[in-house]
């Protein structure tokens, strides 16, 4: 047994996770039409290069990776581009986003795949794979993995598989292990040489013991010697910083990366996606998706990229009382307004909300400075002050007090008796302080613009007062020369 | 507003002051049992004075009434400030300090959350400061007092000011453990001396000393109840033994022992009751340690060399101004800049 360190603060929450984990994982079917968002990942948007009326065949690149964090995006499956528009997505802004509109014809036919034995292969060219793959971060933040993997001139020591799945009511990593473990070892391998760590540990919450039986016989089977390692479920567990510290004791300096201690970290499902696109030559076309909560029957779907999401609830047959829709947990998840959108590659859950599951809570009192909110904070931060800071404005304070250490996790907010939901506060911060940034650099550039040109204007009205001198100095000299002149030709 | 975390624990202040309130119950049950029930009468006028301001002030404030009404923190501080005036005070006096505390403390301020004293503690001062003479009529513990009144009398004198015709105010109260110490100290008598008088039990006061005693019970229910954390209490009464201990040892004839400070006077529902209001208090723990040792030496000096009969209130008020500055120099370094540089590789746990 290895020992485990902890972290700060964090939470136990009710898990509710047994209700979606009766059933295998379920196929979702393939619906009349598939919503394909061009944007997908973190990082830039990428370049459609299909056009309307288009046959596309499964798995063929439809979205080319545009800028250095960007990723790629392809056909779920065959049929014809009917549109390419602005469509509603699950997103923080709420903003509609170019998507492509598939028709599937229900051929299901294959573009050409070419699995490629990765071992003869560099890093550098695995890399450019995964991107052009669209392999992106399956957790839920989705960042571009190549982008991850490219290391430079750091040292990777431990590889680290994130199976923590620490918010209540989702269960697609823990399903994902008990039925693909294999693959997900060999995709965890194909990682591990890519970035050549010397270790790999699998940290999974101790309250998926099915997941971990079933990882630790596939990485027995696989013969690899990566640890997999039962860590306490504790909120938030499964945050890449928070399970660094668990797994290796260490710590990530504030605005620094896991490699800059020598650990990377990626998603269980990213793991297996990795080895689909090496192994198999398959881009990133699908997903499991944990339908849960106000449902007749809550279970986990294998559910392709774009396919609508109001559909795909209604396999689990939502209930009368529904009244919303969050996409992710019930701690850090995205409110839905609107379920007609599509299934994306951060779609790890949908939660059917009732006012039973999520009784909406009492009026916010003022802060008592109980400090519960200090006691549960994984990054250590005074909540109670980032409140009073954001709630009267006091951005430069706010910053001072590392508001940009916060997580988001919510702990604080779940343990507050006052009932204020502190998150939105810092939320609210976080995107003044950025506005105001953006407002600021335009300013300078404006005003650096604005004092060029009264710089220019005064330099033109000199120079010309110069020469104006000049030539006024000119035309006496000759007047004088000519007066010398006249004198001398008396 | 639907965001998240869409979930939370089933807290609320209410509760948390409520169980502060239900942790004074062992304390306020000794002080009826040693010095009769007329500290009910004294809660029951605090509390509805309390309520009744406090409902008044959010009014005036055009808060909602309800939801704060129903939070139990105008309630604490009733039951703080009742417990730190004598039973057998006039009713007003009672009334005019709880108004005090709640209008002037607390909602001159900015209300909950926002006062920067201890309301309870601000009510005394002003009271100790206005009415001295009302505010050091302590009853005599049962007995030891000439004549006990009987409950009938008790509330004649609390609300009329009229005492049974055959009794005088002097044979039914008397000083303090605290005070007496102070008096018979000046006439030069020594402190094993004036320990031998009744009115001392074995560790302070005749049943003063258990009365704090069930305050200790109280707070270590909070402490176990996480309502509270060690670092205040401990700080507090460490102090207070520390240096009651250094003077003692200086001249045993002079200085008390450290737990005659322990128990007598407010030291215990202090340490755990009054210092404890978050609102008042450091939010960091370094900080409620500096804090709370400057209240346990502040009251040992208070105590000893001041005018006042007993240095609490005034070490909690005279802290209390302090606390932003101590949460300012006491912030903890967050996660990610624990570390020293990037050389963590062995990690540390």
């Amino acid at each position: 047994m290895m020992k485990l360190h902890h972290f700060h603060g964090g939470i136990h929450l009710p898990d509710h996770k047994s209700q979606s984990t009766q059933s295998v994982i379920a196929q979702a079917p393939l619906f009349s039409q598939l919503i394909i968002p061009f944007h997908q990942h973190a990082g830039e948007t990428a370049k459609p290069i299909v056009q309307v009326g288009d046959h596309v065949l499964k798995g063929q690149l439809i979205g080319m990776p545009d800028g250095f964090i960007s990723s790629a995006v392809h056909a779920s499956t065959s049929g014809t581009i009917t549109a390419i528009g602005l469509h509603p997505v699950a997103h923080h802004s709420g903003l509609p986003n170019l998507c492509a509109t598939l028709i599937p014809d229900g051929q299901e036919q294959w573009c050409q795949r070419e699995p490629v034995d990765y071992h003869s292969l560099s890093p550098e060219e695995l890399q450019q794979l995964l991107r052009m793959a669209g392999i992106v971060g399956l957790g839920g933040a989705t960042f571009p993995s190549d982008i991850k993997l490219r290391i430079g001139k750091q040292k990777v020591n431990t590889l680290i598989l994130n199976a923590a799945e620490c918010e209540p009511y989702i269960t697609c990593d823990d399903m994902l292990m008990r039925e693909r473990a294999v693959e997900i070892v060999q995709g965890a391998e194909m990682l591990r040489f890519i970035v050549d760590a010397e270790q790999v540990l699998i940290g999974i919450e101790d309250n998926k013991p099915e997941a971990i039986v079933a990882m630790r016989q596939a990485v027995a089977k696989s013969g690899a010697s990566f640890e997999v390692v039962a860590i306490p479920s504790i909120y938030p567990g499964g945050s890449a910083k928070q399970l660094i510290r668990v797994l290796t004791g260490l710590e990530v300096p504030s605005g620094k990366l896991p490699t800059d201690v020598g650990v990377q970290s990626f998603n269980v499902a990213t793991s297996y996606s990795v080895y689909r696109a090496l192994a198999h030559g398959e881009p990133l076309l699908s997903r499991i998706v944990t339908v849960t909560g106000n449902v007749q029957q809550a279970k986990n779907y294998e559910a392709l990229i774009g396919t609508p999401m109001n559909e795909l609830v209604e396999l689990s047959e939502t209930l009368p009382d529904s009244n919303g829709y969050i996409m992710g947990g019930p701690m850090m998840g995205l409110p839905l307004p609107d379920i007609h959108v599509p299934v994306v590659k951060a779609t790890n859950c949908v939660i059917i909300a009732s006012k039973k599951i999520f009784p909406p809570p009492p009026p916010a009192l003022p802060c008592i400075r109980c400090t519960r909110c200090v006691e549960v904070c994984p990054a250590e931060l005074q909540p109670q002050d980032l409140y009073w800071f954001a709630k009267s404005r006091d951005f430069g304070k706010a910053q001072a007090f590392s508001l940009f250490d916060c997580i988001e996790c919510g702990a604080c907010s779940y343990v507050c008796p006052s009932h204020i939901p502190l998150v939105q506060y810092y939320r609210f911060a976080k995107s003044e302080i950025h506005s105001r940034e953006k407002e600021k650099k335009a300013a300078d550039i404006a005003r650096e613009r604005h004092e060029f040109r009264q710089h220019r204007i005064e330099r033109e009205k000199l120079e010309k007062a110069e020469k104006l001198a000049a030539r006024a100095k000119a035309a006496q000299a000759l007047k004088s020369a000519k007066a010398d002149n006249a004198e001398l030709n008396k | 507003m639907f965001y998240s975390p869409y979930i939370s624990k089933p807290d609320s202040v209410a509760q948390i002051m409520g169980k502060v309130l239900l942790a004074l119950i062992p304390g306020i049950a000794l002080y009826v049992w040693y010095f009769g029930p007329a500290i009910l009468v004294s809660i029951t006028l605090a509390s509805l004075t309390a309520l009744t301001t406090e409902a008044l002030m959010l009014k005036l404030r055009d808060r909602p009434v309800m939801p704060f009404l129903k939070d139990n923190s105008a309630l604490l501080t009733a039951w703080l400030l009742a417990l730190s005036i004598p039973p057998l005070a006039p009713w007003w006096l009672v009334v005019v300090g709880t108004a005090f505390a709640v209008v002037v403390a607390k909602h001159l301020y900015g209300g909950l959350g926002n006062n920067l004293f201890n309301p309870a503690m601000i009510g005394y001062a002003v009271l100790i400061i206005s009415f001295p003479a009302q505010m050091t009529q302590w009853v005599a513990p049962h007995g030891l007092g000439q004549i006990e009144l009987i409950f009938l009398d008790q509330l004649n004198y609390i609300f009329l000011g009229v005492l049974p015709p055959d009794v005088a105010l002097d044979t039914i109260t008397m000083a303090t453990p605290l005070d007496t110490l102070k008096t018979h100290l000046h006439l030069d008598e020594h402190v094993n001396q004036i320990l031998d008088m009744p009115i001392y039990g074995r560790l302070a006061g005749h049943g003063s000393e258990l009365v704090s005693l069930g305050f200790l019970l109280g707070g270590l229910y909070l402490l176990a109840a996480r309502i509270i954390s060690w670092h205040i209490p401990v700080a507090y009464l460490g102090t207070l033994l520390i240096t009651a201990g250094i003077f003692h040892l200086f001249d045993p004839s002079l200085y008390v022992a450290p737990m005659f400070h322990w128990f007598s006077g407010a030291a215990m529902i202090g340490a755990f009751f009054i210092l404890t209001d978050p609102v008042s208090s450091p939010t960091t723990n370094k900080g409620r340690l500096i804090f709370a040792a400057g209240a346990g030496l502040l009251t040992y000096l208070i105590r000893t060399f001041g005018g006042f009969p007993d240095g609490m209130a005034f070490a909690t008020l005279l802290m209390n101004i302090c606390v932003p500055l101590i949460v300012l120099y006491t912030q903890p370094p967050i996660f990610g800049k624990k570390a020293k540089g990037l050389d963590n590789s062995k990690g540390q746990s």
